[in-house]
């Protein structure tokens, strides 16, 4: 047989395979509709985790701006030292620029931008400290920025120094979690996904022990036995993937409103994205591998032990 | 063609259901199988596609030992032999057709190739006006006759039947056996094992006579 021939036979034998697993497969809707549906859930649910943190990672990446050092001076500390403060912030090495905010202008802009002048008045006193704000040079190492907390701290009448990357330290702690979570719940739900098609097929493989054996019988080989049920694992694949895109999409439509108003509320930050090709093809692909693994697992296991009388 | 070399099978429990047999089918020849009930005749015919191994001795085929046959050649070596069974195994959720074609798809045949070769192994057979039906529709003799055509859909150059005529009346199993010579006459070397001995006497083809696993004549 030449290999032209061959190679025309074996895709015959795969098409033939592959029509009759669909054919089948089409025609028990219910069962294949709830397998389905569980696959495309346990898809959907990590996918979902791992869009999540790919926008967050995105919010954290794409962060404007320099980072800055608020230098709190104690309350009531004489003005000679808010300059000699704000000097000395300046002169250090890390920082690019200095704001000195004194308290009666911290006040005033208190007052404007939360609406509580009555309240405000109230006090004999002016409770607001003074602050220098220093722009930290921009990657700097933790460390370094840790060093330089600590200088700024040991200042002369200073009461407290923040510095504003802990929110995105925070952050990215936050992500770090959420993406392990996700690998965790990625793993189990793939192994959710190979039993639940792996069962499916064992029973598929039961229903037609008749059919197996007599294949056997008249000269089908093992490959030639096997391979429906792998297709059939392979749509199972296919259509729980599909619908985890579906359902993802669902889920995106519905959280898209909040999301945009939260993007808003931090400039410059984009709108939270949707699973773009090739997350979607990702998605599928896992779908398609995870039922070939599925089937697999059966076949190995039951097609072995039916053997023709 | 066939060649058994003192072979025995021994099933696993301790029934021997063959103790020694030697016996020399040649090519092209017509065979019928007789003996008593667990004389061994299944036995000898299951072990020609290797559906059982003998416990000892050998089995040839086209001079070649079976017993060499690593386990994934054995498909190729039963689409040589087309087999018959007195309960037929066709698949009832099949049509005549699809029944037919198994043979033919499971050796990766063209659609026209299996449409052209299913429809001539029907006619030889005298079914194609029935090739949509369900075998369950079917009577006995015609679900034999689908198991017939599918055995030799293949032109397989073995054919080997297993109480073909067990379920038939005498006219039924008469019209069976005229399908057989006829295989037989173009080449096809063929084995049945039968208990009906006034047909086969009618016949007068070789007859191989088992007794208590061994060759008692033939």
């Amino acid at each position: 047989m030449g290999l032209m021939a061959a190679m025309k036979r074996g895709l015959e034998l795969h098409r033939r395979a592959a029509r009759e697993s669909l054919e089948q497969w089409r025609q028990r809707p219910v069962a294949n509709g709830l397998t389905t549906a569980v696959i495309g859930i346990a898809l959907a649910l990590p996918a979902g985790f791992f869009i999540l943190t790919d926008n967050l990672q995105a919010v954290s990446a794409n962060w404007q701006g320099a980072p800055k050092a608020s230098v709190f001076l104690v309350p009531g500390a004489p003005t000679a030292s808010h300059e000699a403060t704000a000097r000395a912030v300046e002169g250090m090495d890390a920082i690019t620029a200095v704001e000195l905010i004194r308290p009666d202008e911290a006040l005033e802009a208190f007052e404007k931008a939360a609406g509580m002048s009555e309240t405000l008045a109230m006090l004999e006193t002016n409770p607001l400290p003074a602050v220098v704000v220093g722009e930290i040079r921009q990657g700097l190492a933790s460390a370094d920025i840790d060093r330089l907390t600590g200088r700024l701290a040991a200042l002369p009448d200073v009461d407290e120094v923040q510095v504003d990357r802990e929110w995105l330290q925070r952050l990215n702690a936050v992500v770090a979690m959420v993406d392990r979570i996700s690998l965790l719940i990625a793993s189990t739900l793939a192994l959710a996904v190979v039993l639940v098609v792996g069962n499916t097929i064992r029973l598929d493989i039961e229903n037609r022990r008749a059919a197996i054996e007599i294949s056997k019988l008249i000269g089908g080989t093992d490959a030639f036995v096997r391979r429906p049920f792998l297709y059939t694992g392979l749509w199972y694949g296919a259509a729980g993937g599909l619908l985890a895109l579906f359902i993802l999409m669902i889920g995106l439509l519905a959280m898209a409103g909040p999301a945009r108003e939260l993007a808003a509320l931090y400039d410059g930050i984009q709108p939270p994205g949707g699973p773009g090709l090739s997350s979607a093809l990702t998605i599928i692909g896992s779908g398609l591998a995870l039922g070939l693994a599925g089937a697999w697992l059966a076949v190995g296991r039951h097609l072995a032990e039916i053997e023709p009388r | 063609m066939i060649r058994f070399e003192g072979v025995g099978k021994q099933y696993p429990g301790g029934n021997e259901a063959l103790r020694g047999l030697d016996l020399h089918i040649e090519p092209g020849e017509m065979v019928f199988v007789t003996g008593p009930s667990g004389a061994g005749k299944s036995t000898f015919l299951r072990l020609i596609p290797l559906l059982e191994r003998p416990s000892r001795g050998r089995v040839l085929i086209d001079g070649a030992d079976l017993g060499g046959l690593p386990g994934h050649r054995i498909p190729y070596l039963r689409r040589r032999v087309g087999m018959i069974f007195q309960d037929h195994r066709l698949l009832d959720d099949r049509n005549v057709f699809d029944n037919v074609a198994l043979p033919l798809i499971i050796a990766g045949r063209g659609r026209d190739d299996i449409g052209r070769r299913v429809r001539a192994a029907l006619d030889k057979v005298g079914l194609l006006h029935k090739e949509h039906a369900s075998p369950v529709t079917l009577s006995g003799g015609e679900q034999q006759r689908v198991g017939i055509a599918r055995a030799v859909v293949t032109r397989p150059p073995i054919l080997i039947a297993d109480e073909p005529t067990g379920n038939l009346d005498p006219a039924l199993s008469q019209e069976i056996m005229q399908l057989f010579e006829q295989f037989n006459q173009v080449g096809v070397t063929t084995v049945i094992a039968s208990h009906d001995l006034s047909l086969i006497e009618s016949l007068g083809y070789r007859r191989i006579h088992l007794e208590a696993g061994r060759l008692a004549w033939g």
